[in-house]
């Protein structure tokens, strides 16, 4: 048996392979970061050429592909009604069903299946969502490409990740809370009503507006269902409609410069609106509950 | 192989907060040290100055000297990770490798050190489990995972783990206090025997214990709640337990406070 | 970590045995279990109706659905299979789970145990940033960049590993396979860094400390203590990764060339999917088409959840491996 003498610097290879890993890792995000950073600056700065009054007031219509000018008028509008509506159909269903889950399943048969396809939903395809709006409302019952109808297959996007950020915050009242409102004599409809969801309310609005920040920038489910247009439409139950991603996939492919310019500041204005959702969502967590994060 | 540690005026922080002050002590060789003290005193945070795992908390610092033998554990030149192959620690809660057999969890530090030939490798994780008392309870089910023995069997895997790389000292940090009566008195039994070939080093709150085990007792205080915690005096177990020279040590280990 | 707080209230039995349950009880417990049940209804809906409406379209078409690589189903004698489509979606999916994963571990691990404490959750908020950018922004930053710029490192890997027969082909374009899957990689990419980050900062820190004090340097750590117990959770962050790049429709739809033809050869000209099929042939679609379309999103519905359901299944049983382990 060797007897160790005092203590023996580690082998040269161990500490190699040490550095090497810790330069691998530093690598690795460093390659994460770099698409970043290069999307964001193209964004900037091919966007800002038309991030102009006409840009913000203006729609495409009598604007040919080759046309200078023009804007995204009609679309932010499209979106932002498409994106209530789907809010207004989602959350509802999604804070009741994760209501459910918590409260009234107790780990039951329908509660383990509701669970399931909760998670089954989380991964169906955007453009699946939209096929599934034109199969059923278009091409069956008969409706016509519309906002509304855009704005279920935004929906059905929403509905899971409304529900799994409701389940967790509800989950994390804690039961001491209800139990406290139970011997008050209060029944347990209103105690969810008035004690628990009050509760948790800061963190459900954080996941509500992560999940609309998600489909705001939908643009394949919207393909199949708003179809496209060029004018203002403020109806969104009436005629196509268009929507802010799509009209920057529909300036991308057309082939001139000015569109593709128009593409850039659509795209600009896309992403403010989504990173200002992501980052008023993330300032609520951060300011209600500093504690919470490890 | 055993080494003689010397400490002399440690200090240690967490952040801005000082745990400990100005700490110096003599850890003889071949022998078993308890140090003792109310909780919050630093017995843990002075036993994790002792081979660098300190500094793994973040934000955690040391000042002062630790040497073992002739060397300087702080030494710039020093690795903190070769000391720690050099001095083992044990802690509170038996933590095996959760995803490894038991043989290989006696094995996990021999292996960290380049290669050792399947034989000898047998050859070490046999001694080191006979050496933690644990072969016999073991010997026919090595493939099993560690994480399926009882808790005391899984202190004693544990101590077989870090005892396998050949230490020179073994620190503990409450080693029974998560075991029942029963595989205490095995790991104390254990200890006695490891004591003829390793500096021992434990932290305990039990004064039975203490004074079963220990040759030699340091005892810990603090003098206020947010204020670092002391050396109040270092002697022979038995001086310390039967007549120590400070009040604070006789108050405490006769139960009048702490 | 205490177990789940699963509400199981300690009252019910009092209330509902002595006390009549309060008015607003029934109502408001039947709105939440028909929210839940009108979920279950939609789930079952999709498929039902992507069901009725491919099935005549299935039924015009003169070849085997499943086999047939073109894609012709507005012909007066519709034509058309998913073959080329699933064969592209697949390729460029698992192209892009193979340039995400190592790259999304390495970012994980940056954040969890290698990153300044202060600086972690901030660089940790950068990489979710990534998950933010809309879909069609990758696109178009993909075309007008990506597709240009790749024809370089693509002419590169053609003249010296053109002997891998993937590098190989005679012609060298910018809108590839390769681009698209890289497009595809980058999205997927926050998804898996996210979930083995949150793996990877839960491994215990008792078994961490056991490793440094038997002397592991950091890298040996992590490899006796981090990556063992987070494996299961990185493979099904690679799988649900792998669900999101299957049905991944914009970024690809402007980039891939658009063929129908099966070739491994990533570098050159070919390149398609079902979802980028979708987007880009519905305009032009006739009844028949939009059958076929539809046709070719239940396929796709189907594959997306076969691989959640395993990804899923993977995590469900990391749990009760943790609890065995506990
Ligand atoms: N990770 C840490 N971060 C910050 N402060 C710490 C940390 N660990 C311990 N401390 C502080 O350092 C002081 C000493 O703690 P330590 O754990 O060393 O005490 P101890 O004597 O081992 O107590 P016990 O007998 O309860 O184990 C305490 O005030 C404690 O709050
Ligand atoms: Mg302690």
């Amino acid at each position: 048996m060797t007897v160790q003498t005092g203590i023996q610097p580690i082998s040269a290879t161990r500490r190699a392979k040490d550095r090497l890993v810790q330069a691998l890792v530093y690598l690795a995000f460093a390659l994460a970061v770099i698409p970043l950073v290069s999307v964001l600056w193209l964004v900037v700065k091919n966007g800002a050429g038309r991030f102009d009054m006409e840009f913000f007031t203006h729609s495409m219509r009598n604007i040919g592909a080759r046309d200078a000018g023009g804007g995204a008028y009609h679309a932010i509008i499209g979106t932002l009604e498409q994106v209530l509506l789907a809010s207004l159909i989602a959350v509802p269903i999604g804070l009741l069903t994760a209501v459910y889950l918590v409260e009234y399943g107790e780990g039951g048969r329908l509660s383990r299946i509701i669970s399931f396809f909760v998670d089954v939903m989380t991964g169906v395809p955007s453009v699946v969502s939209g096929l599934f709006v034109l199969a059923f409302w278009i091409l069956v019952l008969g409706m016509s490409f519309s906002g509304f109808a855009g704005a279920l297959a935004l929906s059905i996007l929403m509905m899971p990740v409304v529900v799994r950020a409701t389940e967790e915050m509800l989950r994390l009242v804690p039961r001491e809370l209800r139990e406290a409102s139970y011997a008050l004599g209060v029944p347990k409809w209103r105690t969810i009503v008035k004690v628990v969801l009050p509760t948790a309310l800061p963190g459900i609005v954080t996941g509500v507006m992560l999940a609309v920040a998600r489909v705001a920038g939908e643009t394949a489910p919207l393909l199949l269902t708003v179809f496209v247009t060029d004018s203002i439409n403020n109806d969104p139950f009436n005629g196509p409609q268009m929507g802010l991603p799509l009209y920057v996939f529909n300036q991308t492919i057309l082939p001139t410069d000015v569109a593709v310019d128009r593409a850039w500041t659509g795209a600009l204005t896309l992403i403010l609106i989504v990173m200002l959702l992501n980052l008023v969502a993330r300032l609520i967590t951060w300011w209600r509950s500093p504690a919470r994060r490890r | 192989m055993a080494k003689q540690i010397e400490v002399a005026g440690l200090d240690a922080y967490y952040g801005s907060h000082k745990a400990i002050e100005g700490i110096s002590m003599t850890i003889e060789p071949r022998s078993v040290t308890a140090f003792i003290g109310p909780s919050g005193c630093g017995k843990s945070t002075f036993l994790r100055t002792l081979n660098r795992m300190h500094e793994v908390i973040p934000g955690a610092r040391v000042e002062g000297k630790v040497r073992l033998e002739d060397q300087d554990l702080y030494g710039p030149e020093i690795d903190p990770v070769s000391v720690r192959r050099t001095i083992g620690m044990v802690f509170q809660r038996p933590n095996p490798f959760p995803t490894m057999s038991i043989y290989d969890n006696v094995a996990a530090g021999l292996r960290l050190n380049g290669r050792v030939s399947r034989s000898q490798l047998d050859g070490i994780v046999e001694d080191s489990l006979k050496g933690a008392n644990l072969w016999n309870e073991v010997k026919d089910r090595l493939a099993r995972p560690g994480a399926g023995l009882s808790g005391g069997q899984q202190q004693r895997l544990c101590i077989a783990r870090a005892i396998a790389v050949r230490p020179q000292v073994l620190l503990m940090d409450e080693p029974c206090s998560a075991l029942d009566p029963i595989s205490t008195l095995a790991i104390e039994d254990l200890i006695s025997k490891l004591k003829q070939d390793y500096t021992i080093v434990i932290v305990t709150h039990n004064m039975q214990q203490a004074a079963r085990v220990s040759d030699r007792t340091a005892f810990f205080n603090l003098a206020a709640q947010g204020q670092p915690g002391k050396l109040v005096e270092m002697d022979e177990t038995s001086k310390i337990f039967t007549n120590p020279a400070e009040k604070a040590t006789e108050d405490y280990i006769t139960g009048r406070f702490g | 970590m205490a177990t789940p707080t699963r509400t199981t209230e300690s009252g019910p039995a009092l209330r509902r045995s002595a006390f009549r349950r309060s008015r607003g009880d029934g109502p408001f417990r039947f709105a939440s279990t028909g929210a839940g049940v009108v979920l279950l209804a939609i789930m079952a809906a999709i498929g039902l109706f992507l069901v009725v409406k491919a099935v005549p379209a299935l039924q015009a078409n003169t070849s085997h659905f499943l086999t047939e690589l073109t894609w012709q189903p507005n012909a007066t004698k519709p034509v058309f299979g998913i073959g080329a489509l699933a064969f592209g979606t697949v390729l460029s999916s698992l192209l892009a789970l193979l340039i995400a994963t190592p790259v999304a571990v390495g970012v994980a691990l940056f954040i969890s145990h290698y990153a300044p404490r202060r600086l972690a959750s901030a660089l940790g908020y950068v990489v979710d940033l990534l998950a933010a950018v809309p879909s069609v922004v990758y696109g178009l930053w993909g075309v007008t960049f990506l597709v240009p710029f790749m024809l370089g490192p693509s002419t590169f890997l053609n003249d010296y590993f053109g002997w891998i027969p993937l590098f190989s082909g005679e012609s060298i374009v910018g809108k590839s396979m390769l681009t698209a899957s890289l497009v595809l990689a980058i999205m997927i990419l926050p998804i898996i860094a996210a979930i083995s980050r949150e793996v990877f900062l839960q491994a215990p820190k008792m078994q961490e400390e056991a490793a440094l004090a038997l002397g592991a340097t950091r890298w040996e750590m992590i490899r006796t203590a981090v990556l063992p117990f987070g494996r299961p959770g990185v493979i099904s962050a690679a799988m649900l990764g792998l669900g999101r790049a299957m049905g991944e429709t914009i970024a690809v739809a402007l980039i891939f060339p658009a063929t129908f033809k099966i070739s491994f050869q990533i570098l050159g000209p070919y390149g398609n999917s079902i979802a980028a099929n979708i987007a880009n042939g519905f305009g032009e679609a006739t009844e028949v088409g939009r059958g076929a379309l539809i046709a070719s999103g239940l396929v796709l519905f189907l594959i997306t959840l076969l691989v959640n359901m395993a990804a899923r299944f993977i995590i469900a049983r990391r749990k009760e491996y943790a609890r065995a382990a506990a």
